[in-house]
Order: structure tokens, then C-alpha cells, then sequence
């Protein structure tokens, strides 16, 4: 985890060091390091051949030690892929790809069987890729092992088959029954081109060549380009499954031109700038975060490095910002891609515009000396038509040798901005006080802007406050700052700030109270002065505190505007708010237990009233009926009441209202039932007795 | 001083047929009667408790009031039917009535009780 974050960190300071648009580094120490990072194996070994190939690969490119571990593990599984006999012609070629950085052996016998199965996958291939790996595979072979020989049956028939692929604007398909094109794919074929001529070249016409040579330029005029300079290759989005992106897509096909380049003897006829802007894509770059970026880009950046078209070269800046005060010289490295060495060049500072102005160049055409002990290109002494500010600086790089204009590209020329730095002189600074009409001064103070002030003036409405200033560059000519402001702030920290003009060098600011009477809010009092001076390009940017000044203003009238609130400490909204106190509603007052219960017995008291009467009536159970049939019924009744009645007292204390309605339900039931029975039982017996 | 004597003694004449017309009513109806007062009665002392303590279960004096009042309107309402319409409606009719209204009113009545 820790070593992850670490690796993190260097991205992350990488990336910000790669941010300037037009600058390109080659590659460095960072890169390496971030390999390490990047290339990390799973229990010490890779998930497939194929990423084991790209990291031995990448470490190779880089000059990074190979581990001997590592190369153990990769030796095991090419010799696990070799032998066995299941093997794909994809695994048996990434196999060899490993192999022919790790350098394992192979043995006659496995070799001759690998030999074997990659011509019986040349004679059975249908689609692109299939050749591309079997082709791959019999090239890679026969640089491994000395004694097999590899022989590819029907070199023109296998080329003309994928040729077939082919298509009109330059790109390839996969396979004749998908009609989808791509210019990865067009990468892919033209390094299976390449092998197969440099297997059986002298079986293949030559005719068939140059057509190749054509559709090498239709696919490059599909070419596309960023603002600075960066050329790439990028396929319609069509299918999400096929697409690979820019990087993975313009890799391909730079590994293809450079494999093609590198067996025919032609001259392909590109423009120049073409692989100097494919270098400033892959650079551009930076270092990526993905292990298959990575290994795309360095893999790129090395075929750029040795190819046959043209070595792009380019130029490097340890530092774009020169200091006047440090007396900085101007330093400039011109390297390959991957940081070697170059032939013996000069480079010349052809012109230097000041940003943003078209106006002729401000210095004349002159060489840099090349410094042998450092590698760079250096110019000692700035012109002295460079002043304090930012510029566009010409460059132009001339070979030695004509014979090295053939194999190596540098642009026509290449524009960098600089920024220049200095100490700006402030000088001849004064404040005064002067009366409103008469122009005269009052009071008048000098200022040392560099050191501390303590100035105390006093002024009223009537009067006008003057501050002025000179600043001067180290080269003697007039600056005007981003910032030059002054601030005034009154003791109840209403502020206004006012904006420093200038004329030349002579910078002055009147401030008319007169008029400003209003915008201070009629506030009369102490007022504190800050004077703030700040460029980008300046090494003494201040803010000084010049003193104070007393100012009398008039009375508000009544409808004058108040100042705004100032906050008393603009961070006090961020503190803890006050506690809320939850009140609860007090609990209603509940009657003391005792009366409670006193009424409790009252309340009984007219049910027993209730049974006494009717004693006293003289009620009686004369009517209940002797006969067992209807006395079951009639207790049955009673007993049924009674069952309801507690029921609904379980329904209180204890069941919900769903379970008390279904008891109910089958209570009554029954008591309606039995009820009947009773009572129609005495009905009958009453009318009996009435008719009788 | 003559008028408000007669008054008394009219009064007081009243009084008196109307309880012996009250001794001859059937026994039935008296005891009918009698538990409509007991019933308003149990009402009344809950009211008087209510007064006394404050209303905070109201829904508890609510139950209970109408509990009483109720079950007195559903005996009324028998003793009221029984003496006109008996000749329509057998007492027994009547007191089935009375029991099965009286157990629903319950049930409401302990529901709200709470």
C-alpha cells in the first residue's frame, strides 16, 4: 500500500511537471521509476504472456536491471506454453516475443514442433489476426534458435491473402466476413507484411511492394492533428468491443511502418514532420498511468528511436524562467525521444517576441554554445534588449553533417515561451496632502516603499491625497504591474480600494475626497493605507502598510447609505451555534391515587343501588324454564353474555381489535343461536299462557 | 297567601297521584326503570370525578359517560316500545334487541376506552 502511494506520489509530481502545452521531455529517471511502479507482478509472476512481454519489454526499452526472478518465472511459463501441444499460434507468439528478451532456451525438438505448428496455423488462417501471429511467430523463431531452418510455403499466396484485407482509404479489415475497418488493424497487417517479406523476400514481386507503399500513404493522409503539432491515428468509435483508442491505435501503426521501413529498401515518401509529430504525441503523453499505455508508448517511442523513415529530435528546457537578479543563461538539450545521444548540431536562437505582440523580433540571430560537460546548448548572456516580462523564443537546430538531414528530423523551427524575472526598482515615492483648489501642499512625506512606514496625516473633506511612485526594470525601462493598487481601511473595517495609473515610469494616484465623501460612507476617522505592487514577473512583489490618515468628513444626511456590516471575524459563521434545549410537554397532573380509588368504589355504588331495588321489587326467576333442553339453552345463553362481556375485557387489556373481532365473530354466532332458541322457547311459552 | 297555598297543595296533590299511578305500573317497566337511573347515575359521578380531576383521558370520561348514557337510551328505548307496540313486538323481541345492541355498543366503547 505504501509503495503504491508512493508510486502515486511520482505520477502525480510527474503530471505536474508535464504541463506546459508546447515542451516536451524526453524520456527520464521518472519514467523509469514509474515502470517499476506500473510493472508489478502478481506473486511474482504475470497474469498472461502477453503482459509478461510487455514488461520485460518495457524494462529493456528503459535500461532498467532485469530481475533475475522475474526472468525465472517468464522462462517457465514461455518453456509451460512451448511444450504444451494446446497451445494457440497467439500464445505460442507472445511466448517468443518473451523469449526474445528473457533469452531462455528452447530446445531443438520443442522448436521444431513450434516450427511446425505455426506453418500448419500460416496454411490455416482465415482471419487477420491469425497471420499476424503465426507470421510473428515463424519470424521470432527463426531469430532464436540458429539451427531450425523456417521455410514459409507460398510466401505470395500468404501475402496476397492479406492484402485481400485491404481496403481503399488505407485501412484493414479483420477478416473477410467483418466489414468494419480499422487503422489498428492496418498497423497490425503491415507488421505481418513486413514479416513475411523478410522471411521469403526473394520470393515476393516487387510490384506487390510498392502497391503496399501506396496504401502506407492513403492510411497516413487519414492522419489526425492537435493544435501543437501531435499527429495520432484514431478509429470511428463504431463497436465498443473493437475500439482502442488513440494511443493503442497509432502505436499499432508506427510499429508497423517501422517493421515495413526496415525490409524494403524504399523510400517511402512521408513528410518529414510526420514522425516528429508522432513523437510530440507520445510524449505529450507524459507518463500513463495504465501498464498497457505505458508499455504502447515506450514501445512507440523506441521504434521512433531506430527507424528507418526518420528520427524525430527534439528539444528539452531544464527551465523556461530565467532570473535577471541570478544573471540565469538560457540552457537547451537536444536529445532522441528516449534521452541518447545525438550527432553534433547547433542550435540557433533565431528570433524573441514579446507575448502578444507581432512586432519584429527583439533580438538577432545567434548560435548557443554547446557545453560538452553538461550536454546543453547554452546561451550566457541574456540580450539586453530582454527585459522583466514574457517572451516567444525562436529556435532553429542545424545538423553538422548533411549525410545526418537524411536520417534525422528537426522541425523548421520550434517556439518556446520564456518568462524573464527581475527586481523592479521603486523609487521616489512620496505622499502629500494637498488643498482641494489651489493645488498647493499641505503636507508632503517621502516614503521608502522597501522598508517599514509608520506615516501619520490628517485631511478633510475639502483636501486631495496624492501618492506617487516610479518603477524602473533592472534594464532601465518603464513597468506596469499586473497589480498596483492602494488601500484604505477605516477602524470599523470598511475598505475601498483604488487602482494605481501611470504614465511611463511615473506611477500617481489623487484621490479627490471631495467626491469620495459618499463612497466612504461619511465615515470620519482613522483611516489605514496599504500599498500593494505585484506582478508576475516581479521578484519584489510588496504590500506595505504606509501609516494612516485622519480623515474629517462631513455628517451622514438622512439618507445617506450605511456601510455595509463587516463581519467581526469572518470565520465566526464556522463556529458552534448555540445548544437547543428540547421542552417536552410537561406531563399532564395526574389525580392522586387515593381519589382515584375513592371514586372507583363511588362508582360501584349505583350497581349495588341497581340490585337492591330490584330485590325490592321483588324480582324473581320464576320464568326460567324447568325442562332440561330449554335450561341448557337458557344457562348457555347467560353463559354466552357472560363470555362476551370478559371477552371484551381481554379486548382491553390485552387482544387488538382484529382478534377480539374474530372471537367475536364465533361468539356471536353461537349466542345469536342459542339466544333464539331461549327466547323464542318463552315466547312461545308466554303466549301460550296468554291464549290460555 | 290563599293562591300560593292552593299552589302547595296542588303541588303536593300531584305528587301523590303520580306515585300511586308509578306503584301500579307493571314490575317490568319498573325494573326498566330503575336501571336507566342506575345507569344515569354511574354517568354522573363520572362527571363529577371529571370536574374534579381535569379532563387528560378524555377519551377514557368520553368511553365511560357514554357508556352509561348509551346503554340507558338502548333500555328506554325498550321500555319504550314494549307497552305500544306489543302487540307487533314480543318483549322477547325486545330484550334480544336490547342484549345485541348493548354488546356492540360495548365493544365500541372498550375500543375507545384505550
Amino acid at each position: 500500500m505504501a509503495r503504491r502511494l508512493a508510486g502515486f506520489l511520482v505520477l502525480l509530481l510527474v503530471v505536474s511537471i508535464c504541463e506546459a502545452a508546447f515542451l516536451f521531455q524526453p524520456i527520464s529517471d521518472s519514467h523509469r521509476s514509474a515502470a517499476l511502479e506500473l510493472f508489478t507482478p502478481d506473486h511474482g509472476s504475470f497474469k498472461s504472456l502477453e503482459e509478461t512481454y510487455e514488461a520485460l519489454r518495457t524494462f529493456q526499452i528503459l535500461g532498467i536491471e532485469k530481475k533475475p526472478d522475474l526472468t525465472a518465472t517468464a522462462c517457465r511459463s514461455i518453456s509451460e506454453t512451448v511444450g504444451s501441444s494446446s497451445s494457440t499460434a497467439k500464445d505460442l507468439f507472445y511466448a517468443l516475443k518473451a523469449n526474445s528478451i528473457a533469452e531462455c532456451k528452447i530446445d531443438k525438438k520443442a522448436s521444431k514442433g513450434i516450427i511446425s505448428r505455426l506453418n500448419a496455423a500460416v496454411s490455416g488462417a482465415s482471419s487477420l489476426l491469425d497471420f499476424y501471429y503465426s507470421v510473428g511467430g515463424l519470424v521470432l523463431i527463426k531469430d532464436q534458435s540458429s539451427e531450425a531452418d523456417v521455410h514459409l510455403a507460398d510466401a505470395e499466396g500468404v501475402f496476397r491473402s492479406v492484402k485481400a484485407f485491404s481496403q481503399s482509404d488505407g485501412r484493414w479489415r479483420y477478416s473477410s466476413s467483418n466489414p468494419e475497418s480499422s487503422a489498428f488493424a492496418a498497423g497490425i497487417a503491415l507488421e505481418t507484411l513486413a514479416g513475411i517479406v523478410s522471411l521469403a523476400s526473394s520470393e515476393i514481386d516487387q510490384s506487390l511492394i510498392s502497391t503496399l507503399k501506396n496504401d502506407i500513404i492513403k492510411l497516413f493522409d487519414s492522419i489526425e492533428k492537435y493544435d501543437d503539432g501531435a499527429l495520432y491515428f484514431d478509429d470511428k468509435l463504431v463497436d465498443g468491443h473493437e475500439y482502442q483508442g488513440p494511443l493503442s491505435t497509432t502505436s499499432s501503426v508506427l510499429r508497423g511502418l517501422t517493421a515495413f521501413a526496415a525490409v524494403t529498401a524504399e523510400n517511402l515518401n512521408l513528410p518529414g514532420d510526420t514522425m516528429l509529430g508522432l513523437a510530440k504525441f507520445f510524449l505529450g503523453i507524459c507518463v500513463p498511468g495504465d501498464a498497457k499505455d505505458f508499455f504502447n508508448q515506450i514501445d512507440s517511442l523506441a521504434c521512433l528511436e531506430s527507424n528507418r523513415v526518420s528520427i524525430p529530435l527534439i528539444l528539452s528546457f531544464p527551465s523556461t524562467v530565467l532570473s535577471l537578479t541570478r544573471k540565469d543563461s538560457l540552457k537547451v538539450g537536444v536529445s532522441t525521444v528516449l534521452g541518447s545521444e545525438v550527432p553534433s548540431l547547433t542550435v540557433k536562437l533565431v528570433g524573441a517576441f514579446s507575448s502578444g505582440s507581432k512586432d519584429a523580433s527583439l533580438v538577432e540571430s545567434q548560435e548557443l554554445n554547446f557545453d560538452k560537460a553538461s550536454g546543453l546548448h547554452i546561451l550566457n548572456d541574456l540580450p539586453k534588449s530582454i527585459d522583466v516580462g514574457s517572451y516567444t523564443f525562436v529556435f532553429e537546430v542545424v545538423l553538422h553533417e548533411p549525410e545526418h538531414e537524411e536520417v534525422y528530423f528537426m522541425g523548421s523551427q520550434t517556439k518556446v515561451p520564456i518568462s524573464v524575472t527581475g527586481l523592479i526598482k521603486v523609487e521616489n515615492s512620496e505622499i502629500a496632502v494637498l488643498d482641494s483648489d489651489l493645488g498647493s501642499i499641505e503636507s508632503q512625506k517621502k516614503l521608502d516603499l522597501a522598508g517599514k512606514n509608520a506615516i501619520s496625516l490628517s485631511a478633510n473633506h475639502l483636501q486631495k491625497l496624492r501618492l506617487s511612485f516610479q518603477l524602473t526594470t533592472p534594464h532601465g525601462r518603464s513597468f506596469k504591474p499586473h497589480q498596483a493598487f492602494l488601500k484604505l481601511r477605516h477602524e470599523s473595517k470598511v475598505e475601498h480600494i483604488f487602482v494605481v495609473g501611470n504614465s511611463g515610469k511615473q506611477f500617481e494616484i489623487v484621490l479627490n475626497f471631495l467626491g469620495l465623501v459618499e463612497k466612504f460612507f461619511y465615515l470620519s476617522g482613522k483611516y489605514d493605507m496599504e500599498l500593494t505592487i505585484g506582478d508576475a514577473a516581479m521578484e519584489n512583489s510588496l504590500l506595505v502598510a504606509i501609516g494612516h490618515i485622519e480623515l474629517d468628513l462631513p455628517e451622514a444626511p438622512e439618507k445617506a447609505p450605511r456601510p455595509p456590516p463587516q463581519p467581526v471575524d469572518p470565520y465566526s459563521r464556522y463556529g458552534p451555534k448555540a445548544e437547543i434545549t428540547h421542552i417536552f410537554r410537561a406531563p399532564e397532573k395526574r389525580p392522586p391515587q387515593e381519589l382515584s380509588l375513592a371514586f372507583l368504589g363511588l362508582t360501584i355504588l349505583p350497581l349495588l343501588g341497581f340490585l337492591i331495588g330490584l330485590l325490592r321489587l321483588g324480582v324473581n326467576l320464576k320464568n326460567f324454564p324447568t325442562k332440561p333442553v330449554p335450561a341448557t339453552f337458557a344457562v348457555l345463553f347467560h353463559v354466552g353474555i357472560g363470555a362476551v362481556l370478559l371477552l371484551y375485557v381481554f379486548f382491553w387489556v390485552k387482544l387488538d381489535l382484529f382478534q377480539t373481532l374474530k372471537l367475536l365473530g364465533f361468539l356471536g354466532v353461537f349466542l345469536v343461536f342459542v339466544g333464539h332458541r331461549i327466547l323464542s322457547h318463552l315466547a312461545a311459552a308466554s303466549a301460550k299462557l296468554k291464549s290460555a | 297567601m290563599g293562591r300560593t297555598s292552593s299552589t302547595k297543595e296542588d303541588a303536593g296533590a300531584l305528587f301523590h297521584s303520580l306515585r300511586s299511578a308509578y306503584a301500579a305500573t307493571p314490575v317490568n317497566l319498573k325494573i326498566i326503570d330503575l336501571y336507566v337511573g342506575f345507569a344515569i347515575f354511574t354517568a354522573l359521578i363520572q362527571v363529577v370525578y371529571m370536574a374534579m380531576v381535569g379532563s387528560f383521558p378524555f377519551n377514557s370520561f368520553l368511553s365511560g359517560v357514554l357508556s352509561c348514557v348509551g346503554t340507558a337510551v338502548l333500555a328506554g328505548k325498550s321500555n319504550f316500545l314494549s307497552p305500544l307496540f306489543a302487540k307487533d313486538l314480543p318483549p322477547e323481541r325486545a330484550f334480544a334487541d336490547f342484549v345485541l345492541c348493548n354488546l356492540v355498543l360495548h365493544l365500541v366503547i372498550m375500543n375507545f376506552l384505550g
